[in-house]
């Protein structure tokens, strides 16, 4: 599957390049250097800055050339330029001054300094003395939200902000203002920034005009970041993420490329999510309960160890209580403390059978889930039932992408896929996005049709749409009128694209949604239209805890109460965010309950015993994402105190329990054991390399060779200098003594190249500029699709009624409150919305609320009063709440019918 | 021989210290410290370009942030056991906050004492350089100082005018 090569000449010699691509793309692929602004190989050439200027020959014979901007010029074939040509270097000189005339002396107290794409280009074109001596002209700042900072004064109007903001990811609400020498760039007026994904302007913009303001409060150097590659655990998209770490708190997170996945971007729940590792609600010493409750006592290491040894020799059975939230491996950990039949998943009975269902769809069919690179190139997208902006919001971000294909490939070829401007005008229309849901969602104004249907409803259609393009699969009784019109538009749109997308997921809690998606997948995919099916999780590791193959909680509390097991064992999991409570309290009537998580929660005020586990950033581990890609992450620093990695803690049960014979003692024989028994994990352990790998005889450094203090830092508690802490686990070491170049991919733990300070050092680990990671990008995939005849989902439900008295309960999410770990952070608690319920107008009315009244909801633990909130597209007899937001954690469970009343006065 | 004996009439190089204590010119390379403005706030702005620089890594701080958005170190610690005095910190100091000065009496039976922290290290005045003021030059506004208020710079423009 090779790409078509042109020969192009650069300094007279000849250099093989694909086609298709820009001379600036050509170039930076090739390793040289050349400066450039405001291209970014996501957001393409618009020809802006001047900077990338070169120097282009007719032919061989031609001395004298023309300067042209490399960005905007094909790498046709036979090309000649001159970069090092004196009147090309001379031009980028001149540039770079101009642009550097107003740029304010503030270096010293830039965020941006020392990862500066404007250091780096000024630097690298030689310009150094500053020659202008009139006056600088000057902005005033905007408040842009608790995420992102503004620093106008910084700007050289590259125009990469709005590119990324407006065209890239859709946002209305930051342009560009004025005219002339002061363009500004901004809001209309102070405000928070509404695009979910504002935080990669920080990393978009090449100098310090949009700043991470989380850094800012515990603001470090790039040089100064101990950092390791991670993934993302607050969504189960897996986004690839670079952590950075200086003394022993976690300081920022910042992209890290996986062409496969997230690509350049993150979004503002990944990438600001992080507090919780540095939360004063962190555990950090072990604790027990005395017998008969009370409040728990600190522990030291040695006597909690002696004590869970006591408490694991005195159990008749152990059950274990696993997490979608934890790795694999201290998933696995358990289940071999517990046993496989006293292992549970840690998921609701619900989500248990979501989980499975998600999982079986996507090993039955013919559908293969999709990557996020899969749903960028879709060209047909039909979303069933998801908001996919605030339940994963990156795939948002993806579906952005994916309504440009059409309209880009009807063109044929005549505009060059790089030429920004040119493609954009040209592709003014959107191409086919179809969504379903209850609630409105941000995505529906790029929709070609966004339909709002009760639960049933949307899985009703959704067999409606198999049904017309495959005449097997079951049809739908009684779908009629508006939505036949509308099932026949939509299978005409998915039957006519080249990669047909379908988008379903647990959000709506519906087995059905996802049953029908997969049915049109398939039905797409025998009818010759190989489809995508992509089913978006809830939890980081949703899939690998399906994967793993626990009972559901109810079954645990079976157990416990039947005497089975009168040890419980629960690993990071906060059960009372997922069940009713009545049923999470049985779970303590066993007679010794261990608790193991980072967070003080519900969970640990009940336990007898509380241990302290590390996070994602003091612990390594695998997380299988919604596409069934195991991604291995590193810990960044080292746990301190008395934290330990969950899985230490089981270790040393296990130990004692007997089902370890001696210590795995590194992750990597646990991996190994995983591997061997747990079928579908087998390759789980090729998603990185293994703790033994080298490269040069050294281990990879997670300190950058300009990593600075380390004989000042701990001088204050002692002026003797500890050796640095080991790290067994991982090719990865706590220091800068190591390898600093450039690993293979799944170990990239920083971007850096002489000259490069900037995040744009990732040119030169990719294997082309916006390619994939040399090497290949890191994860592998455990869940491949079953070829052959479907054997297609026969039970549509029936037409939705509503009920008398009743409405149905439809759960909404906010990418800002509905995740657990995330709303630790200062700006996304700031952000979260308070608790509401949401109605119709008809139906608010009918129940006698007025606007912005009260109602209440009936629930298990008694009626509780929220806000109304009016939302007029949701379906009669539908009513919504937001998922977990303060005070509706395990209230309230999805897709049942509850009973609502106007709140009475006070 | 008769060298030996003609040296015995030279004029003494050797300095009775503590006694008698030699004149050290200001680019002596001592004891570090970190001066004030001619305003008399912390010239320091934590960028971490003399702990970047420090060859030995002997600086350790932490940047913070006033309510005015005056950046200062929240913690500067140098650990003087470690400290060759090199001067590149000096050199590296674009506010010409950190300074070397000629005093090298700071021997201490403990290593633990040659820990300075901030307090120990900031003096009350500008040190060898009497005039430099980062934050006159600099875009940023701090309290006191507001936007376009920096030497060589226009008022604030209005984002939303659009005369040509």
């Amino acid at each position: 599957m090779s790409t078509p090569t042109v020969r192009i000449f650069v300094e007279s010699r000849p250099y093989e390049v694909e086609a298709g691509q820009n001379l600036l793309s050509a170039c930076l692929t090739l390793g040289f250097d050349l400066p450039y602004f405001c291209w970014h190989p996501a957001l393409h050439s618009v020809g802006a800055c001047r900077q990338c200027a070169v120097k282009q020959f007719r032919n061989e014979n031609d001395a004298k050339g023309r300067i042209v901007m490399a960005c905007m010029t094909p790498a046709a074939d036979g090309v000649r330029i001159s970069i090092d040509d004196p009147e090309a270097h001379a031009f980028r000189a001149a540039v770079i001054e101009w642009l550097m005339l107003n740029h304010p002396h503030d270096c010293p107290v830039c965020d941006e300094g020392g990862e500066c794409h404007l250091q780096d280009m000024t630097v690298m074109t030689g310009h150094w003395r500053r020659r202008y001596r009139g006056k600088k002209r000057t902005f005033y700042n905007q408040d842009l939200g608790p995420f992102v900072g503004h620093e106008m004064n910084r700007c050289i109007q590259c125009y990469r902000c709005v590119r990324f903001y407006r065209d890239y990811a859709g946002g209305g609400d930051l342009a560009a203002f004025s005219l002339r020498s002061q363009v500004f760039f901004g809001r209309h007026r102070s405000g928070v920034l509404e695009s979910g994904f504002s935080g990669n302007l920080v990393e978009v913009c090449p100098t310090g005009v949009f700043t991470d303001k989380s850094l800012k409060r515990h603001y470090t150097r790039k040089w100064d970041l101990e950092t390791a590659p991670s993934v993302c655990v607050h969504c189960a998209l897996g986004c690839n993420t670079i952590p950075g770490a200086r003394y022993g708190t976690l300081r920022r997170i910042s992209n890290r490329f996986n062409g496969k996945v997230n690509g350049y971007f993150l979004c503002d729940r990944g990438r600001f999510g992080y507090e919780f590792v540095n939360s004063a609600s962190r555990l950090r010493s072990p604790l027990m309960r005395g017998v008969g409750g009370g409040p728990a006592a600190p522990l030291s290491d040695k006597t909690a160890l002696n004590r869970l040894e006591e408490i694991i020799a005195g159990s008749r059975g152990i059950a274990g209580i696993g997490s979608p939230r934890a790795s694999l491996e201290a998933n696995f950990a358990l289940r071999r403390l517990a046993g496989p039949d006293l292992f549970f998943s840690g998921l609701s009975g619900q989500e248990q059978a979501l989980a499975q269902k998600a999982l079986s769809v996507l090993k039955a069919g013919p559908a293969r889930c999709v990557s996020l690179k899969e749903v960028r190139e879709s060209d047909a997208v039909l979303v069933l039932g998801e908001d996919v902006t605030n339940f994963a919001p990156l795939l948002d971000l993806a579906l952005r992408q994916s309504v440009r294909q059409k309209p880009t490939r009807e063109l044929g070829g005549v505009i060059p896929a790089w030429d920004d401007t040119a493609m954009r005008e040209a592709t003014r229309h959107q191409g086919p996005l179809f969504i379903v849901t209850p609630a409105p969602t941000r995505l529906d104004g790029i929709s070609t049709s966004a339909c709002r249907a009760a639960p049933d409803e949307v899985a009703r259609l959704g067999f409606a749409v198999a049904s017309l393009v495959d005449g097997k699969a079951p049809a739908p009784l009684a779908v009629d009128g508006e939505a036949r019109r509308l099932a026949d538009a939509i299978a005409r749109a998915l039957e006519e694209a080249e990669r047909p997308l379908v988008i379903a997921g647990t959000g709506l809690g519906s087995e059905a949604v996802m049953e029908a998606a997969a049915n049109v997948a398939w039905a797409l995919s025998t009818a010759g239209r190989p489809a995508g099916l992509c089913l978006a999780l809830p939890e980081a590791n949703s899939m690998g805890a399906a994967l793993m193959e626990g009972g559901p909680l109810t079954q645990a509390v079976a157990a416990v109460e039947s005497g089975e097991a009168d040890t419980v064992v629960i690993l990071e999991n906060n059960l009372y965010r997922r069940a009713v409570p009545a049923l999470v309290d049985k779970l303590f009537t066993a007679r010794n309950v261990i608790a193991i998580d980072y967070l003080d929660n519900a969970m640990m005020a009940r336990a007898g015993m509380v241990l302290p586990a590390a996070t994602f950033a003091e612990s390594d581990g695998t997380l299988v994402n919604s596409e069934g890609r195991a991604q291995r992450f590193f810990k960044v620093m080292p746990p301190e105190g008395g934290v330990k990695e969950s899985w230490r803690w089981i270790e040393a049960m296990a130990v004692a329990a007997g089902a370890l014979e001696k210590p795995w003692g590194t992750i990597g024989s646990l991996i190994r054991q995983m591997s061997e028994e747990v079928p579908a994990l087998d390759a789980a352990g090729e998603a990185a390399p293994g703790d033994g790998f080298r490269l040069h005889d050294q281990k990879v450094a997670r300190q950058s060779r300009g990593f600075s203090g380390r004989t000042a830092m701990r001088a204050d508690v002692n002026v003797r200098e500890d050796r640095p802490p080991g790290d067994r686990d991982s090719p990865l070491t706590f220091s800068m003594e190591g390898f600093q170049d450039r690993p293979p991919a799944p170990l990239v733990p920083r971007y850096w190249s002489p000259g490069w300070n900037s995040v744009q050092a990732l040119n030169k680990f990719q294997e082309e500029v916006g390619g994939p990671l040399r090497g290949g990008d890191p994860g592998r995939r455990l869940i491949e699709p079953a070829p052959g005849p479907p054997a297609y989902f026969n039970q549509p439900p029936a037409p939705f009624a509503r009920r008398r008295g009743l409405w149905l309960l439809a759960p909404l999410y906010h990418i800002f409150g509905s995740e657990e770990l995330s709303v630790f952070s200062l700006g996304v608690r700031q952000l979260a919305p308070a608790s509401y319920l949401a109605l119709n107008h008809a139906d608010a009315a009918g129940l006698g609320v007025p606007a912005r009244g009260l109602a209440e909801l009936e629930t298990e633990a008694g009626f509780l009063r929220l806000p109304v909130r009016l939302i007029d597209s949701l379906p009669d007899g539908v009513c919504a709440v937001p998922v977990c937001l303060e005070g509706l954690e395990g209230a309230v469970s999805r897709g049942e019918y509850v009973r609502l009343r106007a709140a009475p006065e006070e | 021989m008769w060298q030996v004996f003609l040296h015995a009439f030279r004029r003494r190089a050797t300095v009775q210290y503590p006694e008698h204590v030699d004149y050290l010119p200001p680019r002596w390379r001592g004891r570090i410290v970190l001066s004030r403005d001619p305003d008399g706030e912390e010239r320091c702005v934590a960028c971490y370009l003399c702990a970047a620089a420090c060859p030995v890594d002997c600086i350790s701080l932490q940047a913070a942030e006033d309510r005015h958005g005056r950046r200062l170190p929240s913690f500067f610690r140098i650990n003087f056991s470690r400290c060759i005095f090199c001067g590149y910190c000096e050199e590296a100091c674009p506010t010409d906050a950190i300074q070397l000065t000629p005093d090298f009496e700071m021997c201490e039976y403990d290593r633990q004492n040659l820990v300075y922290e901030k307090e120990d290290l900031l003096i009350s005045g500008p040190g060898k350089y009497h005039d430099y003021n980062f934050y006159r030059v600099a875009g940023v506004s701090i309290g006191g100082k507001q936007k376009g208020e920096a030497r060589r710079e226009k008022p604030p423009t209005d984002p939303l005018e659009l005369m040509p």
